[in-house]
């Protein structure tokens, strides 16, 4: 039952990932990053998606507070948010994140405050999306190893 | 008229001179404006011409006035002729009165001459000279002496004329009477006046004609002045093209910025300028017809004048001498009164009878004539008629008509008595030709009647009203003088005038023939029609002379005076045919007007030409601009699209390393490799692409670096060797021993150059064929005929004999001619080392058996992105961008490349490159110190067994690097024969190596040889230490069954793998000659990332949590040890010397202190420690007890693009790795910085051996080692960062392999 459960549970998070790199969601940063967990940091990737989250929310709650300024005018320093975004996304390998910011960056460099308040809309549509689904991630993570855990402890790992 | 044909032809030479200075200022302007120059150049000769011809036409002008002058002179004549006349008058006057003293005597006659004075106008006074008989000469004197007396102050005037009048005078008044008259000074100055007259009329239309000249060169100055102001304007406005045609060749990145402030600024100015010229030429224009329209009119104005006053001149000179004359008769009338009342009332009895009258009259008649005749009559009072009518045997008759004619034909005798009046004025004298008036009273005519009474009341001859005369049915008026008894005063009144009266004198005058006489006199007659009106009645005048004609437009009315106060007349003329269009204004006018269009059109054309060029440069400024703009775009776009491939495919490629260490099966290996290398190609292909956008864009500059020419080819050999195994083609280099063996230049270029040319042939090669690399000086090829380099005369050779079978190439296959191939070069012809006597110039060509290229690609196949055709691609692969960078690069070199090839035979690249010499004390021959092995056999012998010369000289040219000398045979045969006979005895003595080609050996014959080598003691009995000599096989594909058989055997003592290069043998020398040691050498494992980077200390440098998170991750997943900050001021603490960091990652995007700034930063610290502890101010202990503080950082980046690494580089950070860890990468940019120990190259062992006892190793085959190698030598020459600078494109290039 138990090892079902887990064959079961690996093939739900291939299908999940495959998804995910499908719609482009995710690339091989990602795999990468996931190749970085071993047996000296176990929960490293689930560790650094969460740094990221935690950032990136400051990031976005920072650049909704400058968009929504009425004398908004600071793009310059939209521009940092946005280069620290994108270099944390393409990190982790969020690929349509990193996208959206780019598209971002270029309206903010254009001094477009339409296509920067559509850009981060889009932004936080993407990272919603990426931040369910990779929690959804990390719980099928999660009860796979507890269930691993009980039959093959530590081993499973690449 | 000729000082004005040389001022004009002056002012035209001035004007040309000007022309040609102006057009030579031209000359120096820009291009573009040539043509423009060209059409304002011909506007000038334009101009000339229009001036020449206007100059024409006014002296045309001018003599046309001159017509007009004579004209004048036509005056002058008439004026003469009138003058003639009058004084032909007096001279009548003169005859008339010789005629009278012929009947009278002396006194009465100088009464006479004094009382007509009026009538000789000309003279002051006449002087008698009478030749009287001797007996009355007395008498005479007594009389005349006045005379004399006057005669004497005039005598000095005298002139010729009088002299002949006199003479004249003699033959017609026989001896005894004869006049002189003289013209007095007064009389003389009135005829010089008469004559000033005449000159002053020629100096008005002088005068008029001078006007009109003037009147035209104003206009015409006034065209040069605007055309010239014109032209200065076109000139500045040229200079300001020009200026900003000169702005044009800025560098290429202001040149936009520039541009695009530059645009709004010169499109205002000249859309101005043309605004303003068409103005100017529309005023221009209108200006022009103005003047033509006020030309007309002047000119018009003055010709109407003209003829105006040419009409009145005429027409009073006429009216004057028709007075004249007509007074000239009167007074001859008048002085036949006083005739009649001095000898017919004077003397009693009276001197005159009716036959004496006649005669007289008739004799006189040509001084009158236009007089039809003369009679008198007396005055008779009613008392005395009886008795006059007894005492001339006749009645008083009167006249039959009323009319006012005198009547002729009628008889007296049949008229009636006169009726009885107060008085009577019978007719007593007459001329003969109206004898029939005689007894008629004239007081019983209407006419003659009041006539009479005027004249006798006036005391002056009084005119009739016009009547037509009988005779000659003409008009014709009677002129009457009343005859005074007594001498009268001036003042006498009409009564006592009246009272004095004693009879009549009347004349009747025919008008039109006296006018006509008089016009026949003038010339130009023809031009004017004369009237004569009488007046007296202002209502209706009568016509005396003419014709009614029709109106002509012009009238001019002059008086005439003929002494008759009551009756007046007039003299109309006219011209006779209308004005005449006035040609010479319309003319003049419209030249001028045509002038003026001309001009204006050709200066609608020049500013209309202007504009189209205005609006073609700034069409081209744009379209330049754009063009620009696209190549900009086109380069920024390969150069991101380039990078952007290139991060992914690293990825790629990383990943694919990482799966062919997992546990593959063979396929899976297989296909991995594939996609490795396939993706290997596509990084190096856009390598190339990247190139060539740099070396389009201008920013690939050459370095200027050492290097050993020949280690770079054997690189490049060792690149190909395995596909040239793999393929069995003959690979081999051959240089020119004349080379130096150090050179200065770029040799990563170098390198790409020949990697690219001999990819390529390697590439369409064959198998079995072979490909062939070798440089010359350019100075061997110059002269063919003293060329002393083997190979170079094997292709000589190959030129001339083409008969053989097999050819004397490397693989035996045929060859092109290689000197076709260099043919073309300009550059190697022209003596240059003279002038640079440190620079050398390369010849370097790639020689294959390949399938050659199409005749018509050849000359395509330098352009980027062609190949041959496009099946070559299909076929063969390949973008066809290589070539045309090394066309690039060869040209960046200053040299030139050129290639030869047939269909089926091969191609031949040549090029040449310029490098300076090297000084070889450097990098020369130090790997024969390095081996104990290589130094023993150096300084000896080897022989060279070869069927083929040219490849045993490549085996030879190989040898003697390493300082042995070769000997060459074509066969083993020959071999033998060459070692038993006895010619060299020394020979064998230092042979230490056989070299034998594969082609040459057999077993049969290797075996003998071996024998022969081997076993020379037991033969000769000498003692020489055969054994030493080794026996090498030289094979391009060998199977590693027949090598192991061969090696088992002892027949050979190793296998030579071709190509040929250095490391190759002395790798395979080194185990032959070595002492065992090659088992020693273990072939590791190639290290990994994790080897390399195991227990280091490694600091990161990011402010972005998840980068740092993920940087540490995968570092320390290769074992390092991590230590991470989160900005630049924080790295700075972390690195101050001393520290224990092994190596720094860093990010260079960071807020307030960016990577850049903080290795600057770093790099000056460690700068001040390496100079504290080099000057001795600080011990080594003090930094950690380490000598030399550089601390190596890799900047972390996202996006590699080529600025940022440059940028990187000149910061003084040490590489760049991106940002999603790659292993392979990370390893290559680790691999340089930490130490030296654990980076053993796998694949070159030897070299590795060899490094380790050499401080400064560069023949390493791979790019890597070298690297190291020289990064060893640099760092102990403590100026690590000044070494590497240069180098460091190299190794980007070099690393792609």
């Amino acid at each position: 039952m138990l090892g079902w459960g887990v064959d079961r549970l690996r093939a739900d998070m291939s299908r999940l990932l495959a998804i995910l790199f499908h719609q482009g969601v995710l690339d091989e940063q990602f795999l990468q990053l996931q190749q970085l967990q071993d047996e000296s940091s176990p929960n490293f990737v689930s560790e650094v998606v969460n740094i990221y989250f935690h950032e990136s929310e400051k990031l976005l709650r920072n650049l909704r507070g400058l968009l929504m300024d009425r004398e908004f005018s600071d793009y310059k320093k939209m521009g940092i948010h946005l280069n620290q975004f994108m270099g944390s996304s393409s990190s982790i390998g969020a690929n349509r994140v990193r996208n959206v910011c780019v598209a971002f960056r270029a309206a903010s460099e254009q001094n477009n405050r339409a296509g920067c308040l559509r850009a981060l809309e889009l932004l936080e549509h993407e990272y919603c999306y990426l931040k369910s689904k990779l929690h959804e991630l990390f719980q099928m993570e999660q009860q796979r190893v507890l269930a691993a855990g009980v039959r093959y402890p530590l081993q499973q790992q690449h | 008229m000729s000082t004005n044909c040389k001022f004009s032809g002056s002012n035209g030479t001035s004007q040309e001179s000007f022309k040609l200075r102006k057009s030579k200022e031209l000359l120096h302007g820009p291009n573009s404006a040539r043509k423009w120059r060209r059409k304002f150049l011909f506007l000038w000769f334009l101009g000339v011409a229009v001036t020449l011809g206007s100059i024409w036409f006014l002296s045309n002008f001018h003599s046309g006035a001159l017509g007009s002058k004579g004209q004048s002179l036509d005056s002058c004549e008439g004026g003469a002729s009138v003058l003639l006349h009058h004084f032909n008058v007096s001279k009548n006057q003169l005859h008339a009165l010789g005629s009278l003293f012929s009947d009278s005597d002396q006194i009465a006659s100088l009464e006479c001459t004094k009382e007509p004075a009026p009538e000789m106008l000309i003279n002051d006074g006449i002087a008698c000279a009478l030749k009287v008989p001797c007996s009355k000469k007395q008498e005479f004197q007594q009389h005349i002496g006045w005379v004399a007396e006057d005669l004497r102050p005039n005598g000095k005037c005298l002139v010729q004329d009088e002299n002949e009048f006199r003479k004249l005078d003699q033959s017609i008044l026989n001896e005894s009477v004869s006049f002189v008259s003289q013209s007095t000074i007064s009389s003389m100055s009135q005829d010089c006046g008469k004559t000033r007259e005449v000159d002053c009329s020629e100096d008005n239309c002088k005068i008029l004609s001078f006007d009109l000249v003037k009147e035209c060169w104003w206009v015409l100055v006034g065209v040069i002045v605007s055309s010239i102001l014109l032209g200065y304007h076109v000139k500045f406005w040229g200079k300001h093209l020009q200026k900003l045609v000169q702005l044009e060749p800025v560098p290429q990145q202001q040149q936009q910025m520039l541009q695009m402030n530059q645009q709004p600024l010169f499109q205002s100015p000249p859309r101005g300028a043309g605004k303003w010229r068409k103005k100017l030429l529309i005023i221009f224009v209108m200006l022009g017809v103005l003047v033509s329209i006020w030309l007309f009119w002047h000119l018009n104005q003055k010709i109407i004048t003209r003829r105006e006053e040419t009409l009145a001149n005429m027409c009073d000179e006429r009216a004057r001498m028709l007075q004249d004359q007509f007074n000239v008769s009167m007074n001859h009338v008048h002085a036949l009164a006083i005739l009649v009342s001095t000898f017919h009332h004077g003397k009693n009895p009276s001197a005159i009878d009716q036959k004496t009258f006649g005669e007289y009259t008739k004799r006189t008649d040509f001084e009158r004539p236009l007089t039809s005749g003369v009679a008198y009559a007396l005055k008779v009072p009613h008392l005395e008629r009886k008795q006059f009518e007894k005492q001339h045997g006749w009645t008083i008759k009167k006249m039959e008509t009323e009319d006012q004619t005198l009547v002729q034909d009628c008889i007296p005798d049949k008229l009636d008595p006169a009726p009885i009046q107060d008085e009577y004025a019978p007719v007593i004298l007459s001329q003969e030709t109206v004898s029939h008036i005689v007894s008629i009273d004239m007081m019983s005519g209407k006419e003659d009647r009041e006539n009479i009474l005027r004249a006798r009341a006036s005391g002056k001859g009084v005119l009739t009203s016009p009547f037509k005369l009988l005779k000659s049915n003409h008009l014709g008026v009677v002129l009457t003088f009343a005859v005074y008894s007594a001498d009268l005063p001036l003042d006498a009144t009409p009564e006592q005038r009246i009272e004095a009266t004693v009879g009549y004198l009347g004349a009747s005058y025919d008008v039109p023939s006296l006018v006509e006489k008089l016009l026949h006199q003038l010339s130009s007659k023809q031009t004017i029609v004369v009237n004569v009106y009488d007046t007296t009645n202002a209502s209706a005048p009568v016509l005396m002379y003419g014709t009614d004609v029709t109106d002509t437009g012009l009238l001019h009315i002059s008086g005439l005076d003929f002494g008759d106060p009551l009756r007046k007349h007039e003299m109309h003329c006219r011209f006779k045919h209308k004005p005449p269009l006035p040609w010479t204004a319309i003319n003049a006018s419209v030249g001028v007007l045509v002038i003026t269009l001309l001009v204006g059109h050709i200066f609608h054309a020049a500013i209309s030409r202007i504009a189209k060029v205005e609006e073609d440069y700034r069409e081209m400024m744009v379209l330049k601009a754009r063009a620009e703009a696209a190549d900009v775009a086109k380069s920024q776009f390969l150069a991101t699209v380039s990078h952007e491939i290139r991060t992914p495919m690293n990825g790629v490629l990383g990943m694919l390393q990482m799966l062919m260490e997992t546990d593959l099966d063979v396929n899976q290996m297989d296909y991995a490799k594939t996609a490795h290398s396939s993706g290997k190609d596509l990084i190096a292909l856009i390598n190339e692409v990247l190139d060539q956008a740099k070396i389009e864009s201008g920013r690939l500059e050459l370095e200027d670096v050492p290097f050993d020419l020949r280690a770079v080819l054997d690189n490049v050999l060792s690149l190909f060797s395995g596909k040239s195994n793999e393929k069995e083609i003959e690979l081999a280099v051959y240089v020119s021993d004349r080379l130096p063996e150090v050179v200065i230049g770029d040799p990563g270029r170098f390198r790409q150059i020949i990697t690219n040319l001999v990819g390529n042939s390697m590439k369409f090669t064959r198998d079995k064929g072979h490909v062939f690399v070798s440089v010359h000086l350019a100075d061997e090829v110059r002269s063919p005929l003293d060329v002393k380099d083997a190979v170079l005369k094997q292709g000589l050779e190959f030129v001339q004999d083409t008969s053989r079978k097999v050819y004397d190439t490397l693989s035996g296959f045929p060859v092109v001619n290689r000197w076709k191939s260099w043919e073309q070069f300009k550059k190697l012809s022209c003596i240059d080392t003279k002038d640079e006597p440190e620079m050398i110039r390369l010849l370097v060509t790639v020689e294959d058996t390949g399938v050659g290229i199409p005749e018509d690609a050849q000359t395509r196949i330098f352009t980027p992105f062609v190949q041959a055709d496009s099946s070559t691609s299909r076929e063969y692969g390949g973008t066809g961008i290589g070539l045309s960078i090394s066309k690039c690069l060869v040209d960046l070199m200053g040299g030139e490349i050129g290639f030869v090839s047939e269909r089926g035979i091969g191609s031949t690249f040549s090029f040449t490159a310029s490098f300076r010499k090297g000084e070889s004390t450097s990098l020369d021959k130090k790997w024969q110190l390095y081996d104990t092995a290589v130094s023993k056999i150096r300084g000896g012998r080897a022989l060279v067994i070869d069927k083929s010369s040219v490849r045993a000289e490549v085996t030879r040219y190989h040898l003697q690097r390493l300082g042995i000398t070769a000997d060459i045979e074509p066969s083993l045969k020959s071999a033998c024969f060459y070692l038993s006979s006895g010619d060299y005895p020394s020979v064998p003595a230092d042979l230490r190596m056989v070299l034998i080609d594969k082609d040459a050996w057999d077993k049969e014959s290797g075996i003998s040889f071996y024998h022969l080598l081997k076993m020379p003691k037991k033969n000769g009995g000498t003692d020489i230490r055969v054994d030493l000599s080794k026996i090498f096989l030289l094979a391009t594909a060998i199977s590693s069954d027949d090598r192991s058989e061969l090696k088992t055997s002892g027949l050979v003592d190793n296998v030579l793998m071709k190509p040929l290069r250095l490391s190759v043998l002395i790798t395979c020398f080194q185990e032959a000659f070595g002492n065992g040691k090659k088992s020693e050498v273990n072939r590791k494992k190639p290290p990994t990332v994790q080897n390399l980077l195991r227990g280091k200390q490694i600091l990161v440098v990011d402010d972005n949590l998840v980068n740092r998170r993920v940087a540490e991750g995968a570092l320390k997943k290769y074992g390092a040890i991590v230590t991470c900050v989160e900005s630049g001021k924080a790295s700075l603490e972390k690195l101050k010397p001393p520290h224990g960091f092994d190596a720094c990652f860093m990010d260079f995007q960071m807020p307030e202190m960016d990577g850049f700034e903080a290795t600057r930063r770093i790099r000056s610290m460690e700068r001040q420690c390496n100079e504290q502890i080099a000057s001795g101010e600080a011990s080594m202990e003090m930094f950690g007890n380490v000598e030399y503080w550089h601390t190596p950082i890799l900047a972390m980046t996202a996006d590699v693009i080529q600025a940022t690494n440059e940028e990187c580089l000149k910061c003084g950070m040490d590489d760049y790795v991106s940002k999603p860890f790659e292993e392979e990468q990370l390893y290559n940019a680790v691999a340089r910085f930490l130490s030296l120990v654990d980076r053993v190259d796998w694949h070159t062992r030897s070299c590795l051996h060899l490094f380790s006892q050499l401080a400064d190793p560069c023949i390493l085959v791979d790019p890597k080692c070298i690297w190291l190698a020289n990064w060893q030598q640099a760092s102990a020459m403590r100026s690590w960062k000044e070494w590497l600078m240069p180098r460091f494109s190299y190794l980007s290039t070099s690393g792609n392999f």
